[in-house]
C-alpha cells in the first residue's frame, strides 16, 4: 500500500509541473501586451521598460517560468494588474466560497443521485429505472447556467421565494451558516447538483444492476439471507466506486463553478475568473487557473489513494 | 428452447445476408428513442443550412419601440429581444453559429485525436509513454477550466473559441485512440501482416483504421452534447462568439438583465441549447449500442 503511495505521488509531480507550465504558458500565448491595462497610452519607453522589469516580462521564458513557479511555491502568485492586490489573497478569499458551493451541491448531487441510481439498478426495467435513467440523461444535457437562470425565474422572480443573486443580505462576503446567508445558497447549490446527479444516478445504477449479477449475491440468497442483508453487501461493494465519482464530481464543480457563480453572482473563484476575463487580467486568471487546476490534481489523487484502500482489488503489482 | 435456436438462426442468416452496416442500421432503426433524437438533431442541421429562407424577419434588425415585447406579440411570435429584434429569427438563425462552435471543434479534435491516440497505440514504447503522459497534463485540468482558461488568455472571438474547444477534446479522444489501437495491435491478423512484410503505414491504413474508427467517431459523437454545452457557455461569459451575432449562448448573456421584464423570453435561447444538446446525447447513446460498441 505504501509503495501504491509513493508511486501514485511520484506520478502526479510531473503532472503538477506540466500543469503549471500550461499556466505560464496562458499569458505568453495571449495577443499584445501585458501591461496595456494598467500603463496610460501615451507611456514613455522608459517607463514601459521600468514596468516589465518590475513585472519580469524582459527575461526569457525559461528564466520567467523558473521565477513564477519558485514564487508561487513560497504562495506569491504576483499581484492583480487591475486592483494591483497580490493574487494569492484574492484567490484564496474567493476559494473557500467556492468550496461551500461546490461541497454542498456534491452532497445534494451525491445524496439524489446515489438514491435515483440505487433505486433503479434495484428495480432493473421498472418504470423508476425508466425516470432514473431519464433524470440522468437530462442531468448531463441541460446547460447547467440556463437552468440556474430558470430556477432565478420560477424562485425568485415568480414565486420571490429566494434572492437570485449574491452570496448573503446587503452584499455581504463573509460567509455564515444560518439561514440569511443559507437561502442564497440554496438555489446555486441545487442547480449545480443536477451535473454530478446525472452521472452518480448513472454509475451507481450500473454498478448496482452489476453487482446483483455476481454469484456471491445469488449465494447470500441462497443462504437464507433477507433483501435487507443482500442489500447491505451491495452497498459495500458498491461504496468504493460511488466515493471516487463523487470525489471527482467535486473536482469538477470547483474548477467548472464560473458558469453558475455567473448567474449567481456568487463571490467565489468562478466569479473571480469572470473579472479577470472582463478586464483582461492575466495575473490573476493565470493564478486562480492555477490554484484550481492544483486542487483538481490533488483531489484526483486522494480520489486514487481512498478508493484503492478501501478495495484493496484496485491495487496493482 | 426451440424458439432460441430458430432465433440464433435467424440472426446468424441476418448477418451473412447483409454486412455490418447494414445490420447497425436496423438495430439503430428499432431503437424508438434514437430516432427521434436523431430526427431532431436533423431538422436543427435543416434549420441552420435554410435559416434564411425559415426566418420571418432579419436577425439583426431591430426597432427601439418593439424591445422586449411578449411572446405572442403580433409580427413576433416569439416576442423581441432587448434590441427589438425578432427572437423567433435569431432563435432559427442562432442554430448557425451555435452548432457550428459546438459540432466543428469535435470534428477537429476526432481528426487530430485519433491522428494522435492511433499513431501511440500502434508504435507502443516510449512513443506511446511520451505522448500519454503529455497529454494527462491538459487532462489534469477539469474541461470547463481548460476551454475557459485558454479563451480567457486569447480573448473573444470565433477562432480563439474553436481553438480552445478543440484543445479540451483532443486528450480524451486520444485516449479512447489509443487505448482501442493498442487492443487491436495485439490481434493475430496484424501479426500475420508483420510477418508478411507489410510496412506500418500500410498496416495502419488497411487492418487498423477499419477496426479503430468506429469506435472512436462513437465516442466523438458522445462529446457533441457536451461541446454545445460549453461553446454556449463560452459566449454566455462574453467569450466566444460577440454581439450582435445570433448565437443562443450570447443571446442568453445579453438577455440576462431582462430577466425581470420579460423572464421567460430570456429563457428561450437555453431551450434550444438543452434541446440540440440532449437530442446529440440521445442519438450517440443509440449509435453506440446499435454499433455495439462497448465503453
Amino acid at each position: 500500500m505504501l509503495s501504491f503511495v509513493l508511486r501514485r505521488v511520484l506520478y502526479t509531480l510531473p503532472i503538477m509541473l506540466g500543469v503549471s507550465l500550461v499556466c505560464f504558458a496562458l499569458v505568453h500565448i495571449s495577443p499584445g501586451d501585458p501591461l496595456v491595462s494598467i500603463l496610460p497610452p501615451d507611456a514613455s519607453v522608459e517607463l514601459q521598460e521600468q514596468m516589465m522589469a518590475i513585472y519580469g516580462f524582459d527575461r526569457s521564458y525559461p528564466e520567467q517560468f523558473l521565477r513564477w513557479l519558485g514564487l508561487a511555491l513560497q504562495g506569491d502568485l504576483g499581484n492583480s494588474i487591475a486592483t494591483g492586490r497580490p493574487v494569492a489573497s484574492e484567490v484564496f478569499n474567493a476559494v473557500g466560497n467556492t468550496l461551500i458551493l461546490a461541497i454542498t451541491a456534491t452532497i445534494i448531487g451525491f445524496v439524489l443521485g446515489g438514491l435515483f441510481g440505487f433505486v433503479a439498478g434495484y428495480f432493473r426495467d421498472s418504470w423508476i429505472d425508466k425516470l432514473a435513467t431519464a433524470i440522468s440523461v437530462i442531468g448531463v444535457s441541460v446547460p447547467h447556467y440556463w437552468l440556474g437562470m430558470v430556477m432565478v425565474i420560477i424562485f425568485s422572480v415568480e414565486l420571490r421565494w429566494l434572492p437570485a443573486t449574491g452570496a448573503g443580505p446587503g452584499g455581504s462576503s463573509q460567509w455564515v451558516w444560518d439561514w440569511e446567508h443559507m437561502q442564497y445558497l440554496i438555489l446555486p447549490a441545487v442547480t449545480m447538483s443536477v451535473i454530478p446527479m446525472g452521472i452518480v444516478a448513472r454509475t451507481v445504477r450500473a454498478l448496482v444492476a452489476d453487482i446483483l449479477q455476481q454469484e456471491f449475491v445469488s449465494g447470500l440468497r441462497a443462504k437464507g439471507l433477507l433483501d435487507r442483508g443482500v442489500l447491505a453487501h451491495v452497498i459495500k461493494n458498491a461504496a468504493p466506486t460511488a466515493l471516487a465519482v463523487m470525489g471527482l464530481q467535486l473536482g469538477y464543480l470547483l474548477g467548472g463553478s464560473i458558469l453558475i457563480e455567473t448567474v449567481f453572482s456568487w463571490p467565489g473563484t468562478g466569479f473571480l475568473l469572470g473579472q479577470a476575463i472582463f478586464q483582461r487580467d492575466l495575473p490573476l486568471l493565470q493564478g486562480t487557473i492555477l490554484v484550481l487546476a492544483m486542487f483538481f490534481v490533488i483531489l484526483n489523487l486522494l480520489v486514487d489513494v481512498a478508493q484503492t484502500s478501501l478495495d484493496p482489488r484496485l491495487q496493482r503489482g | 428452447m426451440p424458439d432460441t435456436a430458430a432465433n440464433i438462426t435467424e440472426l446468424a442468416k441476418i448477418e451473412r445476408s447483409h454486412g455490418y452496416w447494414r445490420s447497425v442500421w436496423t438495430r439503430f432503426l428499432r431503437d424508438k428513442v434514437a430516432v427521434c433524437a436523431g430526427l431532431v438533431a436533423a431538422g436543427l442541421v435543416l434549420m441552420a443550412i435554410f435559416a434564411p429562407w425559415i426566418a420571418p424577419a432579419d436577425p439583426l434588425d431591430g426597432s427601439m419601440i418593439k424591445r422586449l415585447s411578449p411572446i405572442g406579440t403580433e409580427g413576433y411570435p416569439l416576442g423581441a429581444d432587448e434590441l427589438g429584434r425578432d427572437m423567433l429569427s435569431r432563435l432559427i438563425y442562432g442554430a448557425r453559429l451555435s452548432l457550428f462552435m459546438g459540432v466543428v471543434p469535435v470534428l477537429i479534435a476526432f481528426a487530430i485525436g485519433s491522428a494522435i491516440g492511433i499513431a501511440a497505440g500502434y508504435l507502443g514504447g516510449w512513443v506511446n509513454t511520451i505522448t500519454m503522459r503529455t497529454l494527462d497534463v491538459l487532462y489534469a485540468f477539469p474541461s470547463v477550466l481548460l476551454a475557459i482558461a485558454i479563451s480567457g488568455a486569447l480573448g473573444a472571438g470565433i477562432l480563439n473559441g474553436l481553438l480552445s474547444l478543440t484543445v479540451v477534446f483532443i486528450p480524451p479522444i486520444a485516449r479512447v485512440a489509443e487505448s482501442v489501437t493498442t487492443s487491436v495491435r495485439k490481434l493475430e491478423y496484424i501479426e500475420a501482416a508483420q510477418a508478411s512484410g507489410a510496412s506500418s503505414f500500410q498496416i495502419v491504413r488497411q487492418h487498423v483504421l477499419g477496426n479503430v474508427l468506429g469506435p472512436i467517431f462513437v465516442y466523438a459523437t458522445s462529446l457533441i452534447s457536451v461541446s454545445m454545452i460549453l461553446a454556449a457557455g463560452l459566449s454566455f461569459l462574453g467569450l466566444g462568439v460577440s454581439p450582435p451575432n445570433a448565437e443562443w449562448g450570447l443571446m442568453l448573456n445579453t438577455l440576462r438583465n431582462a430577466i425581470y421584464v420579460q423572464p421567460w423570453l430570456a429563457a428561450l435561447p437555453g431551450v434550444m441549447i438543452f434541446l440540440t444538446s440532449i437530442s446529440f446525447n440521445m442519438l450517440s447513446d443509440g449509435l453506440r449500442s446499435a454499433m455495439d460498441v462497448k465503453q
